[in-house]
């Protein structure tokens, strides 16, 4: 039950078909018809695991074992410049070695810079994977307009690419669920084929309960049952059945109308607090004349931030102000508040201004 | 055309299928003997007591969060697990030589253990390094090792189907011949699926061998405190390894002697040589499973850790272990009586003899055919029943069953 409703978040134009004894699969979904709404033929498969790391995890040992099954592929996997840095490894767990990085984030122009992106891509190989973040980019925040999107996708259909979609922070970058998984949509609609990795940790708050989720859409419902059953096969010897505490708190909610009401404001009271942050942060910043433009500030969305500070200012930050931020200039804007945020903006400001 | 056009149809999991197939019959007194959890006599789930009254604590504390977990666990879970398995008293635990990392079940630390091997024992990446696990075992040992990247993994002699025992003289040959640096997979109690399992002598001179042999030990413990109803009885085979010196891995589950079945609630337990190795273990072991599921699950393993670590609940559990484990003695007990009541030829010794969850009853598989079939009675083809099926309502139908099967059907 918890995968239905969970795939209802990333396709809600699909209603479940019938219940199934395994809870941790989800039933074959039937095409339901909204009109003026993304439409589509195929099947969708939904796997529970535990936690997003674990969901990646299976989506790469299917693609391992079985993406172009007799040509034995094995790679390569494109990831963003910058990414996460768990995720190569993940893919090399899963017995991948060949991993590249396609360019995406611009310190120049402070954003993606979609020429280079479709440039690196249109050189891949067919049969690459690309990993692809749907929303709330980890960890510059900086994330695809519908039109770019819409590019990236033709090319990876005109060179026979796969996408593999992230959401790990669904809703948190608009409060708005629907908004979050458009991408998936989208794929879906222009009959792609597409994995994509989910995860409850941010948008319920449930990082220790490890709820993650696997979508697998499908070009023919006649492969549903065994793409279904390789995936059993791996997470069998893997971690068994995936855990259930966290995955019934979810399912529970999101399958009662009232609870989901209270979950959409509660997800948006988090966004627009970061949304606040953001705008304070920026403001405070041009009030103390910090040198460059802080408009990307509220130009990206979601929990992390791209300062676009460098290795050295990092540095000053966390020695000489006690500021920790990642190295790549990355930082959490939850983690400021009404006592922080003066100092914040200041050390960042001393940070640009202190010749280094 | 799709990508994945070449995907097989992969076979069913057997005990599922025949769960399945179970649900399925219509028959009003059919049973389902291939279930591997517990049942209570109403053949219903139990939720252990304490485990319900330390949920509720749970709920009720509001300093708790649902923060990550760190990336080896819950420390106060991994430690009161290490203990439970070691004992107390373990000098090993007291050297600081005794690590654990939580992991996602019984199944997931035997994989995590399985990964640190193939990385790190016997060389650098060394898949060809032999594996051995009982003939027969329970199956998924095979593929946990086998994706772990082994390539040769091997059956040891365990069962011995004429004499319905353990084969104690094929079992220490093949801990003769294997090549050294072997791992060889051990069940601690209650060995799965025969139930059998070496009496403490035995245990001695498989040890000794393994010592002499520099064979790796690798214990699976599924079953501690549900075979013979007393923790420490059901861990002396560990600790008696671990106080002659040896550096193991035991991969411990809590499925079922917390009933948490679905909440993945596993330990693997780390006793290496000293201290400092024991760092470096556990900074690998990170590495891995960073890239399996990053963080585990909390709420099983806040429900053990609390268990253990407070004297009231755990003695309450206990309680609760011995209640399971002496409904399955009880069964076992009446079955063995039922079917010498009704002179089903052959011998049933084994059925009292045999310990824990699983009986091997002997039944071949036309028998078994003849049970599902004919009578709805559910067991796996290997002739494995799980005693736990079996309740005062459905037991003179099993045992007359199983009668039927002998005498009509070779």
């Amino acid at each position: 039950m918890a995968t239905q409703v969970v795939i209802s978040l990333c396709l809600p134009m699909f209603t479940p078909r019938q219940e199934v004894p395994r809870k941790d699969f989800c039933p074959p979904l039937r095409k339901t018809q909204t009109p003026g709404r993304l439409t589509w033929q195929g099947e969708v498969l939904g796997v529970q695991t535990p936690g997003f790391t674990a969901a990646v995890r299976l989506g790469a040992e299917l693609l391992r074992n079985w993406y172009d099954h007799c040509a034995a592929w094995c790679g390569p996997v494109y990831l963003s410049s910058p990414c996460d840095d768990s995720l190569a490894g993940i893919f090399q767990a899963a017995g991948i070695q060949d991993i590249r990085e396609y360019y995406y984030w611009d310190d120049q122009q402070r954003g993606v810079c979609l020429d280079k992106l479709l440039e690196d891509l249109e050189k891949a190989p067919e049969r690459s994977v690309v990993v692809l973040s749907a929303s709330a980019h980890y960890p510059t925040g900086a994330d695809l307009s519908h039109n770019q999107w819409a590019v990236i996708t033709e090319l990876i259909m005109r060179r026979r690419l796969f996408p593999f979609l992230l959401l790990p922070p669904q809703a948190l970058c608009y409060g708005n669920v629907e908004r979050a998984a458009w991408p998936v949509h989208y794929c879906a609609s222009q009959g792609m084929e597409l994995l994509c990795a989910q995860s409850f940790s941010h948008c319920f708050g449930l990082y220790g309960e490890a709820v993650g989720h696997l979508l697998c859409v499908l070009k023919q419902n006649s492969l549903l049952l065994s793409v279904q059953s390789q995936a059993a096969t791996i997470v069998k010897s893997l971690w068994a059945q995936p855990s259930a505490g966290g995955a019934n708190i979810v399912a529970t909610v999101l399958s009662n109308p009232a609870h989901v009401v209270e979950w959409k404001e509660e997800v948006k009271h988090i966004v627009e607090r970061c949304m606040l942050i953001r705008e304070l942060l920026r403001e405070r910043l041009r009030l103390l004349g910090a040198p460059g433009c802080w408009d990307r500030l509220t130009q990206q969305s979601g929990l992390y931030c791209n300062t676009g500070l460098n290795e050295d200012q990092v540095e000053f930050l966390s020695q000489r102000r006690h500021v920790y931020l990642l190295p790549s200039g990355c930082l959490n804007v939850s983690a400021i508040n009404g006592r922080n945020l003066d100092y914040i903006a200041e050390s960042i400001h001393r940070a640009l201004t202190t010749s280094l | 055309m799709s990508i994945f056009g070449e995907v097989p149809q992969a076979p069913p999991v057997a005990v599922f299928k025949l769960s399945a197939d179970f649900r399925e019959d219509s028959h009003p007194q059919k049973v389902n003997l291939g279930v591997g959890a517990y049942r209570t006599d109403e053949c219903l789930p139990w939720v252990l007591p304490v485990v319900k009254k330390v949920e509720k604590l749970i709920v009720e504390d509001s300093s708790l969060n649902h923060e990550y977990l760190p990336i080896l666990g819950l420390p106060e879970f991994r430690s009161a697990s290490s203990k439970v398995a070691l004992g107390d008293d373990c000098a090993a635990i007291k050297d600081n030589r005794v690590g654990g990392v939580q992991a996602l079940g019984g199944t997931g630390a035997l994989r995590i253990g399985a990964e640190f091997l193939r990385r790190w024992y016997n060389g650098v990446n060394n898949t060809a390094t032999p594996v051995y696990v009982s003939a027969p075992t329970w199956e998924n040992h095979n593929s946990v090792f086998a994706d772990a990247g082994f390539k040769d993994i091997r059956p040891y002699h365990y069962w011995d189907a004429a004499n319905r025992g353990l084969d104690l003289a094929g079992l220490l040959d093949d801990l003769e011949k294997a090549p050294e640096h072997s791992i060889f997979v051990l069940h601690a109690c209650a060995h799965n699926p025969t139930g059998t399992d070496p009496t403490q002598e035995e245990w001695k001179k498989i040890a000794e061998i393994m010592k002499r042999r520099n064979l790796f030990v690798f214990f699976d413990s599924a079953y501690q405190g549900f075979a013979s109803g007393s923790l420490d009885k059901d861990a002396w085979a560990i600790r008696y390894f671990v106080s002659e010196g040896f550096e193991l891995f035991v991969a411990q589950s809590f499925s079922k002697n917390f009933g948490l079945y679905n909440e993945r609630v596993g330990n693997l337990t780390i006793v290496a040589q000293d201290g400092e190795n024991l760092t470096r273990i556990l900074s690998q072991m990170e590495k891995i499973v960073r890239t399996t599921w990053s963080n585990p699950p909390s709420q099983g393993a806040r429900i053990v850790s609390k268990t253990l670590n407070c004297p009231e609940l755990f003695a309450e559990w206990k309680g609760n272990v011995k209640t399971m484990a002496d409904r399955v003695l009880l069964m076992r007990d009446q079955l063995k009586g039922k079917l010498q009541a009704l002179n089903t030829p052959g011998t049933w010794e084994h059925i009292t003899q045999q310990i824990g969850m699983f009986s091997f009853t002997g039944l071949n598989p036309k028998q078994v055919e003849f049970m599902i079939k004919e009578r709805h009675v559910y067991l796996m083809a290997s002739g494995r029943i799980n005693m736990c099926g079996l309740t005062s309502s459905n037991i003179d139908y099993v045992a007359q069953s199983i009668h039927d099967a002998v005498t009509k059907v070779q």
